[in-house]
């Protein structure tokens, strides 16, 4: 499975036009949380707020929907969401975290709960995790790369940035540049080239843009909690939904892409290990799924 | 039990079980020869048996039903180290104590099992840093971890340990959950721990992703995140292991993590 253990997968958006307005896509990690946040289902959550340079994020306790909404949009580069959770519970006292992770952040949470080694009285305090889909990620100086040289725009008229269609779009006011994916390469972050996970398999609800039209976000519900509060969003009004369209640009290609990116992967890892070098996961041969994320 | 615990040391098959608190009370419900615990304490600060103690919603349920303290200072009036199941070792060892060596290598012959309890036993922890030159031993100098002078079955470090791993790890101990327990025999060979295994054995090798997993464990807060890597503040580091333990790319239970998760 490609697409990881999942409930029920849905195209959606949030009905909030203000919300509509300021997301990247259908708003649903936004609207999720400023639903929990009214609902008392979490009492704060960590996003990846504006930090003190454009486009460079940093974890924030967001404990009202306007700190929620000041973090919306996706930032290309790091932020390292799980280190706020210790804070989220110790300095901000909350007893009911929500957070926003990719996939490779889910893994260090979900680790942690099942061998909360040195982490005491935490594991149990993620409330909801909110996974969104991820291909790659770049470090801060790639990141200005692509806008200052390669596309020539000063970082702060960058309104937004998006990857789709094969191609790194960066959105200013009155202009969109479009660089081809192949002007990114070799700008990843090395890390990413062993990630088995597209889609944030671990996730009590994950969201990505991939497999929905512009808007619009592909959402699916995964464990039992992540089941009950995107539904209650749902009755609730905050979210809409529509089937998902199960061609070819949607689960079709959600699906496509997923595997790309596990099969790249899984040969990265092959050659590691044939080289002797360590790796967390195993090789290609030794479990039944190949494309598994163990 | 003792069928249980000769499998868990023989590593033969292995039940698959679940540890968490309604295993508890599942446990606790039925009727079992309890095993016997012991709490042995060397040079430790008695954090590692605090942390157990905070369990308190499972604490007298787990003493009275569960297990059997046969043995500890801070915990049972017994002289004499009785044989045990398991045996909780917490702290490091003192080379120049012959009174620790002795009793550590009595602790291996009584018990079935010696878990190195808490990251001084496991890696040395802050008392890596001893080096002697104090009243009243100025020669006490030497402080290394329990594995280095006796064959450990199973390392819980932490500094101290969680309460919940330790719950945990009692449970999957009593119901021989091995999958469970394999990662924390694994950690048995793990003495060698420091801070700077993050940059050594994960971004040396390629391998950080920048999550901050390992900065959000650290004990004593001596990593920070700069440009999505971690930066380890040595001055503050203790050398616990808890950071490259808990990276999601040092060691990867997949499987546990689904079946905890239900999916
Ligand atoms: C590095 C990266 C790569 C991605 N790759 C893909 C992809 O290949 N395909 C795809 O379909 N979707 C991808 N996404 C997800 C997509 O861009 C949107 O984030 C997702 O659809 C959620 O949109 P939304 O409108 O629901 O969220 P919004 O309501 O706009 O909220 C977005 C949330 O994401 C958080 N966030 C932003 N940047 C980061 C970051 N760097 N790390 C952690 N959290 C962050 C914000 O704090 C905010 O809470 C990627 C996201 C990131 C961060
Ligand atoms: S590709 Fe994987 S490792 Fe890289 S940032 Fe995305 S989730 Fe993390
Ligand atoms: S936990 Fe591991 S992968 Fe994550 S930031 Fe720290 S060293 Fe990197
Ligand atoms: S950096 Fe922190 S967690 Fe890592 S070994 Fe040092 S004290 Fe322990």
């Amino acid at each position: 499975m490609v697409l990881g253990t999942y409930k029920e997968v849905v195209t959606a958006r949030s009905t909030d036009k203000q919300i509509q307005k300021i997301a990247q896509d259908g708003g649903i990690v936004s609207a999720l949380f400023c639903y929990a946040l009214d609902e008392k289902i979490i009492d704060g959550a960590v996003v990846a707020g504006p930090g003190e340079d454009f486009w460079k994020p940093e974890p924030k306790v967001a404990m009202s929907s306007d700190e929620i909404l000041a973090a919306a949009g996706t930032k290309y580069t790091f932020s390292p969401n799980v280190w706020m959770l210790k804070q989220a519970v110790r300095q901000y006292g909350l007893e009911k975290v929500g957070t926003v992770a990719i996939p490779c952040q889910t893994m260090g949470i979900r680790k942690m709960q099942s061998y909360p080694f040195g982490v005491r009285f935490l594991a149990d305090k993620i409330a909801l995790l909110t996974g969104i889909f991820c291909m790659e990620n770049f470090p801060y100086e790639s990141l200005k790369t692509f806008i200052s040289e390669k596309a020539g725009v000063s970082p702060e008229l960058v309104e937004k940035m998006d990857i789709g269609k094969g191609k790194f779009f960066i959105h200013t006011a009155d202009d969109v540049i479009a660089l081809p994916l192949k002007e990114t390469h070799g700008y990843e972050q090395n890390g990413c080239k062993v990630c088995l996970d597209y889609v944030a398999e671990l996730a009590d609800v994950s969201t990505g843009s991939v497999g929905s039209p512009d808007g619009w976000s592909t959402v699916l519900t995964r464990t039992g909690t992540g089941e009950t509060i995107f539904k209650a969003a749902v009755d609730a009004g905050v979210i809409e939904t529509k089937p998902v369209n199960e061609g070819k640009f949607g689960l079709e290609m959600l699906t496509k892409l997923a595997t790309q990116k596990k099969e790249k992967a899984m040969k990265v890892i092959d050659e590691k290990k044939a080289m002797g070098l360590p790796i967390p996961y195993k090789a290609s041969s030794e479990k039944e799924d190949p494309l598994a994320n163990i | 039990m003792l069928a249980r615990i000769k499998q868990f040391l023989g590593m033969e098959a292995k039940p698959e079980e679940v540890a968490s608190k309604q295993e508890v009370e599942k446990v606790a419900e039925e009727e079992k020869t309890r095993p016997r615990i012991g709490y042995i304490h060397l040079s430790g600060c008695t954090g590692d048996v605090m942390s157990l103690t905070e369990n308190y919603d499972i604490l007298a349920e787990l003493l009275t039903d569960m297990v059997e303290i046969v043995y500890g200072q801070t915990l049972a009036d017994v002289w004499e180290m009785p044989e045990m199941d398991l045996a909780l070792v917490e702290g490091s060892v003192c080379l120049q104590d012959e009174h620790s060596i002795h009793e550590l290598m009595e602790v291996r012959e009584k018990a079935g099992l010696v878990v190195a309890f808490g990251s001084c036993a496991a890696t040395g922890c802050f008392t890596r840093y001893s080096r002697g030159g104090q009243q009243a031993q100025p020669s006490h100098e030497s402080f290394v971890p329990i594995a280095d002078l006796i064959k450990v079955d199973c390392a819980i470090p932490g500094c101290p340990p969680s309460p919940e791993i330790i719950a945990k790890t009692v449970v999957a101990v009593i119901n021989g959950d091995m999958d469970y327990l394999q990662p924390m025999m694994d950690l048995v060979g793990y003495t060698e721990a420091c801070g700077c295994d993050l940059q050594k054995k994960v971004v040396n090798q390629s391998l950080c992703i920048g999550c901050g997993t390992c900065a959000m464990a650290c004990q004593t807060r001596a990593i920070t995140m700069t440009n999505g890597r971690p930066e380890v503040n040595c001055d503050r580091c203790v050398k616990c292991g808890i950071c490259y333990i808990q990276c999601p790319r040092s060691w990867w239970p997949a499987e546990r993590i689904n079946k905890d998760l239900g999916l």
